[in-house]
């Protein structure tokens, strides 16, 4: 399953997505965000339980603040780079 | 004696039972309990078919919704809550759901559901929930491919649509019709957020619009807002929406108009068919049969 955290509005469109097929739950990007905003999961995949990276509920309705800071540099963000299978991507596209 | 004001924004409580067909097997009887911010709704079925159903309102705390839903499905059934083998809860309330044997994310149980409603076509459903909006896709099997939720508040959803219905003194249920009877379509209201719109609205009203242009300015940047989110998460035609907002016309309607997609047609829940609202919680009984013959080998 793709998940698409973020944003759109007037400034544009910020958002991290995250494979949860590719994710392995090994914590390195919940541990590199500068922000906190990561945690692991449970979740519901194939009537298995699987544990994964999402972004945590407190931050997921204010993405456009706590992502700020890495916000500018599209697939460069400290997540992006922490996760060694690839699984979390993220997009700024600007108006 | 005075009469009770009419509250506008009440949406019907029901709860119904198919009595239709016989049930004979009953070889696995499961339960799915949908407590929604605004709506609490529940589902039973029998071998995987829809046998009764509810929907209420979600009051102040899970529990106690949850068994009153789940009360209120098991009314004119010949079934007593002990007859039921495994009961999965979902929805915002879900890990607060007394008789549940597993609490699983409305997405899964949403686009399970739809799959179940709809068929096996489905592959686009939006979610319009109390409290927020999901875009889902999802394969042949209801199973997720891709998921995507609103990033803020309550814009564009059920309970903003009940703070207009209130606000501009329009029956919930007709609410849809009235927002498309104007002739020329205004432009959206610019704020989305409800308490922002309904401040626009209101100056809007003194401006001298009348209630119908409103509404249809608060529908439409409502739908423009669904839409971004359908479209981020994956357009394909066979769209469909759940949820309680799936019965407001004038965002359907205008969904349908910024996508350039009929959604695919629902069944009439006033008489008689499955309700797009219950999609949540047919989908929680569905993965409960599913994971209780699991657990039976």
């Amino acid at each position: 399953m793709i998940t698409h955290y973020g944003y759109i509005d007037g400034s544009g469109e910020y958002f991290i997505v995250i494979d949860s097929e590719k994710c392995n739950g090994c914590r390195k990007c919940v541990e590199k965000c500068p922000q906190g905003a990561l945690e692991l999961v449970t979740e519901f995949i194939d009537l298995e339980d699987k544990t994964v990276a999402a972004v945590s509920e407190a931050h997921r309705k204010k993405i456009r603040y706590t992502c700020q800071e890495c916000k500018p540099e599209e697939n460069k963000t400290p997540c992006v780079l922490a996760c060694p299978k690839g699984a979390i991507r993220c997009s700024w596209k600007s108006p | 004696m005075t009469e009770q004001p009419r509250e506008y924004w009440r949406w019907q409580e029901y709860h119904r039972v198919r009595n239709d067909k016989s049930w004979k097997n009953k070889d696995v009887i499961t339960a799915g309990v949908d407590v929604g911010s605004v709506g609490s709704k529940a589902a039973i079925m029998i071998d995987g078919e829809m046998y009764a159903w509810a929907v209420t309102r979600t009051g102040s705390n899970s529990p106690d919704s949850a068994n009153k839903v789940m009360g209120m499905v098991l009314q004119d059934t010949d079934l007593k809550q002990s007859d039921i083998q495994y009961t999965v809860g979902t929805g915002y309330g879900r890990v607060n759901v007394p008789m549940a044997n597993k609490a699983i994310t409305e997405i899964a149980c949403h686009a399970k559901g739809a799959n179940y409603i709809w068929g096996p076509s489905v592959r686009t459903i939006l979610d319009v929930g109390g409290q927020d909006i999901k875009a889902i896709h999802c394969d042949e099997s209801g199973r997720v491919t891709a998921f995507l939720m609103n990033d803020k508040c309550a814009a564009g959803t059920g309970r903003g649509m009940e703070v207009f219905a209130d606000l501009l003194q329009i029956p919930i249920e007709d609410i849809g019709k009235v927002s498309l009877s104007v002739d020329v379509e205004p432009p959206p209201v610019s704020c989305t957020c409800v308490a922002f719109a309904k401040t626009e609205a209101i100056g809007l009203l003194r401006k001298g619009w009348t209630r119908e242009k409103v509404l249809a300015a608060y529908t439409r940047a409502m739908a423009i807002r669904m839409a971004n989110l359908v479209n981020r998460v994956g357009l394909e035609k066979e769209f469909v929406i759940t949820g309680g907002q799936s019965k407001n016309m004038g965002i359907v309607t205008r969904i349908e108009t910024i996508l350039g997609v009929k959604t695919l047609p629902s069944p009439n829940w006033r008489e008689g068919g499955l309700d797009p609202m219950v999609a949540g919680a047919a989908g929680a009984a569905l993965l409960g049969k599913a994971l209780y013959l699991k657990s039976k080998g």
